[in-house]
């Protein structure tokens, strides 16, 4: 399956953080790549979003939703801060 | 959190469809009107909800196709077995309302002080933002010089045709690439776009060009890394790849 990227979940993020995030920087856990969340690989599967790191495919994050709760792990991000 | 005043969360909205144009067999476009809409600007996407009645629900997003400051409209894309966009192309009638939640997104956006010189490189549906910067750049009086690389399979394929030949007169190059087909007498372009035809079409990177790229992931990928092959300020190459969450 070919990703999508960070654009593909602005609306999702937006509703849980309340701003804009695409334009936030985001610092990969792993190998240190850092530029704006419009620009990390997005995997839509049914059980939730999963956010991958565009140089090194590290797991970044994942957004689950059950019942209209949306649940955010940043798990593999070092940071994500405002541009 | 008691007693704070809190700034009004991006959430769902109810929009009523309030015309529609056939672009394309395949390409419709809905003008919405969404009441307490903030305004948006040109590049940003909106989200579309369908709720079937046994609750299940379907989210996709969508460029918006209109400048900043214009009626919301956006432009859908049919995928045969897609989810959403069958609906939106061929059921939804104009008067229904539909779910939306935008507008969204902050980082494949244009407005005049982004300047130039630009650079605008569209896989299908993928012209659908670029036309919002389009409108956005003649509506806002900006002289930015601007070049269009515009993929598509056939001629009929072509969105909004009309409209972007008619920048040809204010400062736009608009180049067209029809890889699958070419009516008799075409003198654009054949080829699929890849690093050779970028470098022939693309402004020098000497110039620090800014580029948009849109279309579906591998397009997007090719095309990137040829554009910062050629020298493009990676910081200056916005992607942004198409598809729906879920599927189509």
């Amino acid at each position: 399956m070919e990703p999508l990227d960070g654009n593909a979940v602005a609306g999702e993020l937006a509703e849980v953080f309340g701003t804009e995030m695409t334009t936030f920087t985001a610092i990969c856990g792993s190998c240190g790549q850092t530029g704006p969340l419009a620009e990390v690989s997005v995997y839509p599967a049914q059980m939730g979003i999963v956010i991958r790191c565009q140089s090194c495919t590290a797991l970044l994050a994942v957004i689950t939703r059950i019942r209209d709760i949306s649940c955010v792990d940043l798990m593999g991000l070092a940071a994500l801060e405002p541009a | 959190m008691a007693g704070t005043a809190v700034q009004r969360r991006l959430t769902w909205t109810v929009a009523t469809v309030t015309g529609d144009v056939r672009e394309t067999p395949s390409v419709r476009t809905l003008q919405l009107d969404v009441p307490g809409w903030a305004g948006h600007r040109a590049g940003q996407h909106l989200d579309v909800r369908l709720t079937a009645e046994d609750g299940y629900s379907a989210e996709r997003s969508y460029s918006i196709a209109t400048a900043g400051g214009e009626p919301v409209a956006i432009t859908v894309e049919r995928l045969d077995d897609g989810e959403v966009s069958p609906f939106l192309t061929d059921d939804l009638q104009v008067g229904e309302e539909i779910e939306i939640r935008g507008p969204v997104g902050g980082y494949f956006v244009w407005e005049k002080s982004s300047g130039g010189p630009l650079l605008l490189i569209a896989g299908g549906s993928g012209i659908v933002p670029l036309r919002a910067i389009l409108r956005e750049r003649a509506r806002s009086g900006s002289d930015a010089p601007v070049r269009v690389l515009y993929s598509a399979r056939t001629l009929p394929d072509v969105i909004y045709r009309t409209e972007l030949d008619g920048y040809a007169a204010d400062g736009v190059e608009i180049n067209y690439t029809l890889t699958r087909h070419q009516p008799p007498g075409w003198t654009g372009f054949t080829r699929r776009v890849d690093a050779a035809l970028l470098g022939e079409i693309a402004w020098p990177a000497d110039g620090n060009p800014l580029a948009f790229v849109c279309g579906p992931t591998s397009f997007v990928e090719t095309a990137s890394q040829a554009l910062v092959a050629l020298g493009y300020t990676p910081g200056r190459v916005k992607t942004e790849r198409f598809g729906g969450i879920g599927g189509a």
